[in-house]
């Protein structure tokens, strides 16, 4: 059972992926559009149908919750593969074309933000 | 000794597995002793992934961190795209779609206003630095974005590989930036709701930032982000090479 939970994850990923490659090549951009948040809805869809239909076992959620619990070492690694030397050292164009547009973005968060319908 | 060398060379992924557990152990000790787990040991831990990954690019000279480090060459697998992404899919088991569906617009708003505000700040950076033609002043704007973006639109609109270099610095800073920032940051913008972690998802773009940052914050924020920043990526490719430098070649 757990690897039908494993496999129902690897499905919307693999699914995911290819939605945002093929996205990217029919808007002929080299870059994968969204294929990660394609991936996410897949699963939240699927995990509904199967719930709906009584299918969805625990021992399934538990195959891929062990995945969302390694989320976090596999960021911890992947900030240890960053190019921090590059980052650092790439002189003051890059330091500041980095760190300025992410003040100013977040500067207009509370603008944004009142889009938003006032939760209850 | 060759043979030890081999064997964890060999075993790569699992060596990445044991090292990582090894230094979430120490982050949390520090945590708890240091700072009476004020500052989370989540946020300890990819702090100093990025420090080591300083210092080994200083000792080994290569762009891959730890994972230039024979031994340490696991890393770029454990940490690479692959499962970063699938692992950030598996967060959204148990995500709310009413909240996806009720952010949407304020979504797709933060996700404009995040690329071509990004894109202008950037722009208008390598003006002031001096630089005058309009495919260095795209590239670095389009690496103001994230580290992909920048690349992507140098390759497209046919700027030098000095310029590109630097998009992708400017991508990378952003990206630790908003890493090291996010956790400091998140109490005086209000990013405690998942509502909020979609706006910032879309603002802030850079999906590794993002989701390394809203993991320090608060896990349970983090599909929300990641869900809107996953677009962010695509979207620049996609407005800068195009309508944005054709913009910025009207001036230049």
């Amino acid at each position: 059972m757990l690897i039908r939970g494993v496999a129902l994850l690897a499905a919307c990923y693999i699914t995911g992926q290819l939605i945002g490659e093929t996205l990217g090549r029919l808007l002929q951009i080299n870059a994968n559009v969204g294929g990660v948040g394609f991936a996410m809805l897949l699963l939240i869809l699927s995990q509904n149908w199967l719930e709906q239909r009584g299918r969805f076992h625990l021992e399934m959620q538990e195959g891929v919750v062990f995945w969302s619990k390694m989320y976090l070492p596999v960021i911890v690694a992947m900030s240890a593969t960053q190019n921090a030397k590059l980052a650092l050292s790439s002189g003051l164009v890059a330091l500041l074309a980095g760190i300025v547009p992410v003040v100013v973005c977040l500067a207009t968060m509370p603008l944004i933000s009142k889009l938003n319908p006032k939760s209850e | 000794m060759d043979y030890i060398t081999t064997v964890l060379v060999k075993n790569g992924l699992i060596v990445a597995f044991l090292v990582t557990g090894l230094l979430m152990i120490a982050a949390e000790y520090l945590s708890k002793i240091l700072t009476n787990k004020k500052i989370p040991g989540s946020a300890i831990a990819i702090f100093s992934g990025l420090v080591l990954a300083y210092f080994a690019g200083l000792a080994t000279g290569g762009s891959k961190g730890i994972a230039d480090i024979k031994v340490l060459s696991g890393f770029e697998l454990m940490g690479g795209a692959m499962f970063r992404d699938f692992t950030i899919v598996s967060t959204a088991m148990g995500v709310s779609f009413g909240i996806i569906k009720k952010t949407g617009l304020a979504g797709v708003v933060s996700l404009l206003v995040g690329v071509v505000l990004s894109f202008f700040a950037g722009a208008v950076i390598a003006i002031a630095m001096g630089y005058q033609d309009a495919a260095s002043i795209t590239t670095i704007g389009a690496g103001a974005c994230t580290f992909v973006v920048g690349p992507v639109t140098g390759t497209a609109v046919g700027a030098g590989s000095d310029v590109v270099a630097i998009s992708i610095a400017a991508g990378v800073v952003k990206s630790i930036l908003v890493t090291i920032g996010t956790p400091l940051m998140a109490r005086f913008i209000g990013l405690n709701t998942p509502q909020a972690a979609m706006i910032y998802g879309g603002l802030m773009g850079t999906t590794s930032g993002v989701a390394a940052g809203l993991a320090a914050t608060d896990p349970k924020l983090v599909p929300y982000g990641a869900m809107t920043a996953t677009f962010y990526t695509g979207l620049g490719c996609l407005l800068c090479p195009s309508a944005l430098f054709l913009l910025v070649r009207m001036f230049y």
